[in-house]
Parts: structure tokens; sequence; C-alpha cells
């Protein structure tokens, strides 16, 4: 795509050939536009999905229908039948909304650790757009849009079926689509910038294990954190799985307990984001530049 | 600098080959605890991730235990008794946490040290043999494994999930599904050329891993998709668990046992014959 | 005799990587294949290694048999890979012990061993560390001294320096000329003729899956070159049109066209110097230079070793 890109600009001269010929010749050269740089990036990443993009479905697709199927129709009716569901849902309703923030959470955690690692590390591949007239920014920014777009992708097909399970109560539900993007988003750039800082993999065992597996059982997604003991739920609002999983439950089911408490979530995710982005940034320049 | 000293040629290997030679099952694997000793040497290194290895299923306990469990208070078993939610979900993680420990390392790490760090090209040039190395590996996830094990059944049995005396069988219960399906896995790597054909593995184990009567009881499932359940390797292993961590001891427990060792012997029988044509050629 | 190949033969499905070849390494020498990539070279070491099983032929390691022998034969060699292949998820020192028990070595001995080899391969202050941050020059000899902890009669070395700098080629070759010198018996493969001339009192040129020549590299030298070569290189984009005027100048036998440079073998290079100045050919540049075993597969095979 970048290729494609310097192609279609150039004006075709022969090497050596006179001064003002685009960005084909010798001699100073017209700058690539923001929107050129960040589509060129975006380009590269989505050049190498069109290759690897059927190994990402089992993850995106088949998993949390499992899970759908498992926790919401199995689990369900154990609880429905037992307790009559969970405060007034019924229990695939109040689970599935809660998958939507999970997956996201694992789709961003899956395209921002040994993904990003490889690009640093192992093809070299941000070094090699650096060597280019694209910046530390411009491949940040290229990247996570190219994240955005899998989370995107994943959430509305998601979506899509387990509105055809009976997973939703009403169109509410598309809300999830970009709450699950935002969710996604609220990993994706913190753990870019933990990437950045690491040298080695070794990391990424650790949090697998301790931190992501544990958000997906301790955030509200199977059962309200109000179950835990008292001390573990503020561990719960710093987390930015739980602000997903209220977030996209309470749009979907239209039980919302105020309106100032889903800003809340938003701006805590929101939050996420930007203090990601900030560290991301700079750990990336350190990582390439320095 | 130059003292290398070259002197009386070093014992050789032959005591140990002689060994191995009259060890009849499985042929040729006399070595293969060196292959052990070596794992366990780099997992010195990363005891963090012995540590989070066992965190796993403790978190799932305690999770769904407490979590679930306040939701649906007690579960009617397929044996019949009424137990609370944690202690029916209890014996289910330890299986599956045997099964996913088994099969992490037979297939992803096995493949990591197959393909790209050449660890069994280097050890092969040694007068260790392709059995030694299947062996060995095998041999070292069941190690492993059994650890977790232990370890898990102690912190059930201190919450006091644990009900019965029979719950000391689920530790060698335990191994026995580590190795059916460590044996499998191995065997199923040998087939893999790329980390994408992981995807599959992935793709077998979830849905076991979330439909072997794990969560809820076989009860809950259609009629018509129990016997597809009671199929998987995995609903054994927790059907064994569950009977012997709840005390529901009954000769169906010997067809669960009967079940993981027939997988076992064919996964171990397939993965020595494959991968003697992999590595020699 | 240590090695004895007759026919040696190694196929991968309808291709043929060597190609019946007879090979004999005396105890005690240091023996070389030299070739270029794809030669059969690697194929080889692998069946001497006793890690591929030969296709054709008879093969005797130590006067015993490859295939049934394997582990016995193992145990005496050492084997330097052309990929270091190092455990790098253990340290330096753990690398080094845990191979000493793989050729069922005790603790005790493992460990004395693994000391003076870490000396011998000047990476004791390395000892603590992990493999990964190792430099190339290092994790070559990190490799090279696993390969002799269980003090081997013969020593095997896929391509010991391809990918180091020159500093850490000659710290190598220094190291390997002890081993020989201790009496250990080398087998090298290499497509550096500096090297092969360096280290091999004999080698074999391997090209295609065959044996093209044998000897010692002087040998080589006398047999398939001449004393000297000129190399002319012009300033034209086709070397081809220079042949005719060079071509019979004086104490020359044969001129060789290179895609940037001509080659004249000769026995007198300052006399065909001389002789191409008086017949008014003037080249950009003129080097005379003693023959090598570069000139000896140029010459067998009509390419360069190294493309």
């Amino acid at each position: 795509m970048s290729s494609s890109t310097v192609q279609s600009t150039a004006t075709t001269t022969a090497p050596g050939g006179g001064g003002r010929a685009g960005r084909g010749g010798h001699g100073t050269r017209e700058p690539l536009s923001w929107l050129e740089r960040i589509r060129a990036v975006v380009g590269y990443f989505l050049t190498v999905y069109r290759r690897t993009w059927r190994g990402s479905i089992i993850g995106r697709f088949a998993s949390p229908l499992f899970f759908l199927l498992a926790m919401g129709l199995g689990l369900g009716s154990l609880v429905d039948a037992k307790a009559g569901g969970v405060g007034g849902l019924s229990y695939l309703h109040f689970v599935v909304p809660a998958i939507v923030a999970t997956q996201s959470m694992w789709v961003a955690m899956g395209e921002s650790t040994y993904q990003v690692m490889g690009y640093f590390k192992w093809n070299k591949m941000y070094a090699a757009m650096l060597a280019t007239p694209l910046r530390v920014a411009d491949i940040l920014t290229g990247h996570l849009l190219t994240v955005v777009f899998h989370l995107a992708t994943a959430t509305t097909i998601f979506v899509a079926v387990a509105a055809e399970f009976g997973g939703f109560a009403g169109w509410g539900a598309l809300w999830c689509i970009p709450i699950g993007v935002l969710t996604g988003l609220a990993f994706a750039v913190p753990v870019f910038a933990y990437t950045a800082s690491q040298q080695t993999e070794d990391g990424y065992n650790i949090l697998f294990r301790m931190v992501v597996s544990p958000l997906m059982l301790f955030s509200g997604t199977f059962f309200p954190i109000a179950q835990l003991p008292v001390w573990l739920q503020p561990i719960a609002w710093a987390t930015p799985l739980w602000h997903g999983v209220e977030l996209a439950r309470g749009a979907a089911t239209g039980v919302v307990s105020s309106p100032v408490a889903a800003w809340v979530h938003v701006a805590a995710l929101l939050a996420f984001v930007g203090i990601g982005w900030v560290l991301a940034l700079r750990l990336f320049t350190r990582r390439l530049v320095a | 600098m130059s003292g290398l000293d070259l002197g009386a040629p070093a014992s050789r290997a032959t005591g140990v080959s002689r060994f191995s030679r009259a060890l009849p099952l499985p042929a040729g694997a006399g070595m293969a605890r060196w292959v052990i000793a070596r794992n366990a040497m780099a997992f010195r290194h990363g005891w963090v991730a012995l540590v989070t290895g066992f965190a796993e299923p403790v978190f799932y306990l305690f999770s769904l235990g407490i979590g679930i469990g306040a939701l649906v208070h007690s579960v009617r078993t397929d044996g019949g008794s009424e137990v609370p939610y944690a202690v029916f979900v209890a014996p289910a993680l330890l299986a599956s946490s045997a099964m996913n420990g088994a099969v992490m390392d037979s297939t992803f790490n096995v493949f990591f040290k197959l393909r790209y760090a050449k660890l069994y090209d280097s050890m092969l040039a040694t007068p260790l043999g392709p059995r030694d190395i299947a062996v060995g590996e095998i041999g070292w996830a069941l190690l492993r494994g059994a650890l977790y094990s232990a370890a898990f059944l102690a912190v059930a049995a201190l919450a006091g999930m644990v009900t019965s005396w029979w719950a000391l069988l689920a530790l060698p219960a335990a191994v026995l599904i580590g190795l059916a399906f460590a044996a499998i896995g191995m065997w199923a790597t040998t087939f893999m050329t790329s980390w994408q054909h992981f995807d599959y593995i992935t793709l077998a184990i979830q849905p076991m891993f979330l439909f072997s009567a794990t969560f809820f009881p076989l009860s809950t499932y259609p009629e018509g998709i129990r016997w597809l359940v009671q199929a998987t390797p995995l609903y054994h292993g927790v059907a064994l668990e569950r009977g012997l961590m709840l005390g529901e001891v009954g000769w169906a427990l010997a067809g669960h046992t009967a079940y993981l060792v027939v997988l076992g012997v064919i996964g171990a029988l397939g993965a020595a014959r494959r991968i003697e044509r992999l590595l020699l050629t | 005799m240590l090695v004895s190949a007759r026919g040696l033969t190694k196929t991968f499905g309808d291709f043929v990587a060597v190609d019946g070849i007879d090979v004999e390494v005396r105890r005690g020498e240091a023996f070389g294949f030299l070739g270029p990539n794809g030669a059969g070279k690697s194929s080889t070491m692998r069946m001497i290694g006793c890690v591929s099983p030969a296709t054709g032929g008879e093969l005797r390691i130590f006067g015993q048999d490859p295939a049934v022998d394997g582990p016995a034969i193992r145990a005496r060699l050492g084997s330097c890979p052309q990929a270091d292949m190092l455990d790098e998820e253990l340290t330096v020192q753990e690398n080094l012990w845990i191979y000493g028990r793989y050729f069922g070595l005790t603790k005790a001995q493992t460990r004395k061993r693994a000391t003076e080899l870490l000396d011998f391969a000047q990476l004791t202050d390395r000892r603590g560390d992990k493999v990964e941050p190792l430099s190339g020059g290092m994790k070559r000899r990190l490799t090279i001294a696993r390969s002799l902890i269980n003090n081997p009669e013969l020593l095997l070395l896929d391509e010991p320096t391809t990918g180091l700098d020159p500093q850490a080629r000659h710290i190598l070759w220094d190291r390997l000329f002890r081993l020989k010198r201790q009496g250990v018996t080398l087998i090298i493969t290499t497509h550096y003729m500096d090297e092969a001339e360096q280290l091999c009192d004999r080698l074999v040129v391997m090209d295609h899956g065959r044996i093209v020549a044998e000897g010692s590299p002087r040998d080589l030298i006398t047999r398939y070159s001449t004393r000297e070569v000129v190399e002319l290189r012009f300033d034209s984009d086709d070397h081809a049109d220079h042949i005719d005027a060079v071509t019979g100048v004086a104490a020359a036998s044969r001129v060789e066209l290179l895609p940037d440079r001509l080659l004249v073998y000769t026995d007198d290079g300052d006399a065909t110097s001389a002789d191409l100045h008086a017949r008014g050919v003037i080249p950009l540049s003129t080097l005379v230079r003693r023959s090598t075993l570069e000139d000896v597969f140029l010459h067998l095979t009509g390419r360069t070793l190294v493309d």
C-alpha cells in the first residue's frame, strides 16, 4: 500500500533526471500529508492481515460464540432455574453484553502483545517504516487504527451472532459495538506502551495469567461484582474491563443506574486510552529513535 | 588458557544405553530423564511462570465458586447428590487445568523447541534418541501437571471444597488426564508446520473446557447432544475427578479411566512413530 | 581410519543432495569439505554426525555403522552445527552442564569439564549470563565448547566461521588449531577458501553433490591452477570485449572471465603484466597474486565459490 501510494503520486522520470519530478526523481520532494502517512501505515497492516485473517476467525468468532453457548445458555439455564436470573434480567441477557466487552479485551490483547513485539524485535518492521518519511506518531496511529478495525469487525460479528441466539433485549445492543471498540482501546493503547518498554516477551505470561484472565473472572462479566468480597470491589472499579462491561450491559438492557454513572464509565475508558497514548508515544519514541 | 585436558576419554554413555536397551517400554528412552532435567533447569529461571500457572485454576475456582455459587447455591450432580456449586465445579477445574497444562507443554512448548529453538537437533547430536525426547517431554509435562494439581487440591481442600478421602486419588487421576492429553497433543504437534495451526488446538480445547459438564451438569444439556459431550476426553476426566472428589465412586469411574488410558497409549504410539520420521531425516 | 564412506548417497525426494561420494578421514588430521552453498556438504556432515540416515552407499565411523550404532558413535563425536542451536532458556554454563548429562557423564565430570571449556572458549566471565545477549563469536565459541564436553575423538564443524567478523574468525581458528595440536580429528565444511587453506591438512572439493577433487590445499593448487594470477579490471561494462587482446600473452596458460574482471593464469605474473603493457593493453588496475583454492574451484566448476 505504501508503495502504491508512492507510485500513484510519482511522475516517472529517469533516475538522476530533472529536479521538479514530484517524488520520483532526485532533488527536493513534496512531503507526505498526514493522511497519506496514516494510509500508508494502515495499508501495510491490512496487507499483512489479508494473508493471516483465517487464523483470527477462531479467536474472534468461534471463541465468543462458545462462551455465549456455555455461559449464556448452559450456565444460564441453571441460574435462571435456581435464582430467576440476575437482578430481573435473564442470565443470557445479563452475560452477553459482558461477553462483548470481554471479547474486545482479548482481541485488543492479542493485537498489542506478541504482534507489536514482533514488529519491534523480530521482523523490525517499525524500524523499516521509520527509514521512510514516516514518523513514530504516524506508525503508532496507523497501527492503532488497524486495531480499531479489528475490534470493530470482531464486535460487529459477535453482536450479530448473539442477536440470532436471542442474546439481546433490544436495539440498544447496537451500542455494544462502539463500547466494545472503546473498551478494547482502553487495553490496547496502554499495552502498546507496555510492550515498547519490554525487551523480552517473558512478561506476557504474567500479564495474561495474572491480569487478563482474572479481569475476565472478577470484573462483573459472569456475576455482579456485588457478590465479591467487599475488599475486592474497588479493584474492579480500577480496571477498564469493569467499566466496559457495565457500559455495554447498561446500553444493551436499558437498565442504567444513572446517566452520570454511564458518563463516568466512558470517562474512565477514555482516560485509559489518553494516558496510554501519552505513554505509548513516549516509549515508542524512546525505543525506536533514541 | 590452553589448559584443556584431553587425557583419558571421559566415561562413555554405554552404561546408560545398555540400561535403556534393557527397558522394554518405551524402548530406547533410558536417557529421557535428562530431557526432564533440562526442562527443570530452564524452569528455575522462570519460577514466576510456575506460580502464575498454578494461579489460573484457583482464580476460576474462587470466581465461579463464589460468584456463580451465590446465584446458584447448589447443583444436583449427575451422580445424584446435591452439592454447593463450588464443590461441583472444583473437580472440573482440576481436570481441565490438567488438560490445559499438558496441552500447552506438549504443543506450544514442544513446537517452539522443535521448529525455532532447534533444541532437539542439538539433543540428537548426543547419544539421546527421539524416544528419549518424546518420553522426556511427556514426563516433564506430567511432573509439572502433578505439581499444579497437588497445589490446587490443597487449596480446594483448605477452602472446604473436598468432601471425601477418595480425593487422594484425584492427584493420580489428574496425572492420567495429563498423560492422555500430552500424548495426543505431542502427536498433533508433529503434524504442525506453522503457528497458525495452533488455532486448531484452541478450537479443540476451548469447547472441551466449556462443554464437558465442567460448569453445569450433563443433565443441563439438551438430550440430543449429551452423547457428543460424553464422547469428549475431557468429559471423562471431569467425571473421574468429580466422582473421586465427591466420593461418588462406582464402576463408571473404571470406564472413564480406561478411556483415558487408551487415549494416552494411542497418542504415545503415534507420537513416537512420527517424531522419529520428523527428526531424523 | 575414523571415517570411511563408499558411494555415500543422500536424496530428498527427487533431489540428490549427495551423489555417491567416497571419503576417508584419518585419525588426527583436519579434513575439509570445500564447496559452495548447496554442494551437499551439510548433508554429508549430518550423515557423519549420525542424525540423518544415508540413502545409499556405505558409511563407517570408528568402524561402526550409524544405522545400527548411532548413539554409541554419537557418544564419541562432537558436533558443531551451522546454526548455533544453543539453549536460550539456560545460562552459558548450564548449556554445558546439561549437555554433558546427555552423554551420560557424571555431574562432577561435567562441572569440571565445563569449567575448563569455559576457559578454553574465553567465556569464563560470562558463565552466569543468558545466551541471547552474547555476540555471534561468543555464541559460536560456546557451541564449540559444548561440542567438546564429551571429550570427543572426532569434531564436526559445519561452516564454523560463517557470519563472524574477521577478528572473531581469527580467535576461532586459534582455538581450532589448539584442538588439532591436542590430537582431535577435525572435519570442517566451509565455503571460504582461506579457511580451508588455514585449517585443513587435506580436503575434498564438492560441487552438485559430487567430489570433484581431493588433496592437500597446496596439492590442489599445484594440480589445478598456475603459480600466479593476474587480475585485470577494465573501464568497460563487458569484460568479454578484452579477452582477445589478452589471449596468448607471455607465460599465461588460461584466461577466465568474471563479471567485473579478467583472471589471467600464469607461471610468472610479472612477465605477463610486462607483456600486456608491451601489447598496449591498459587496464584500470592490474593485480598480481598467488593462486588460491578459489582459483582451483573456478577451474574445476567454472564458477566462483561465494556468489
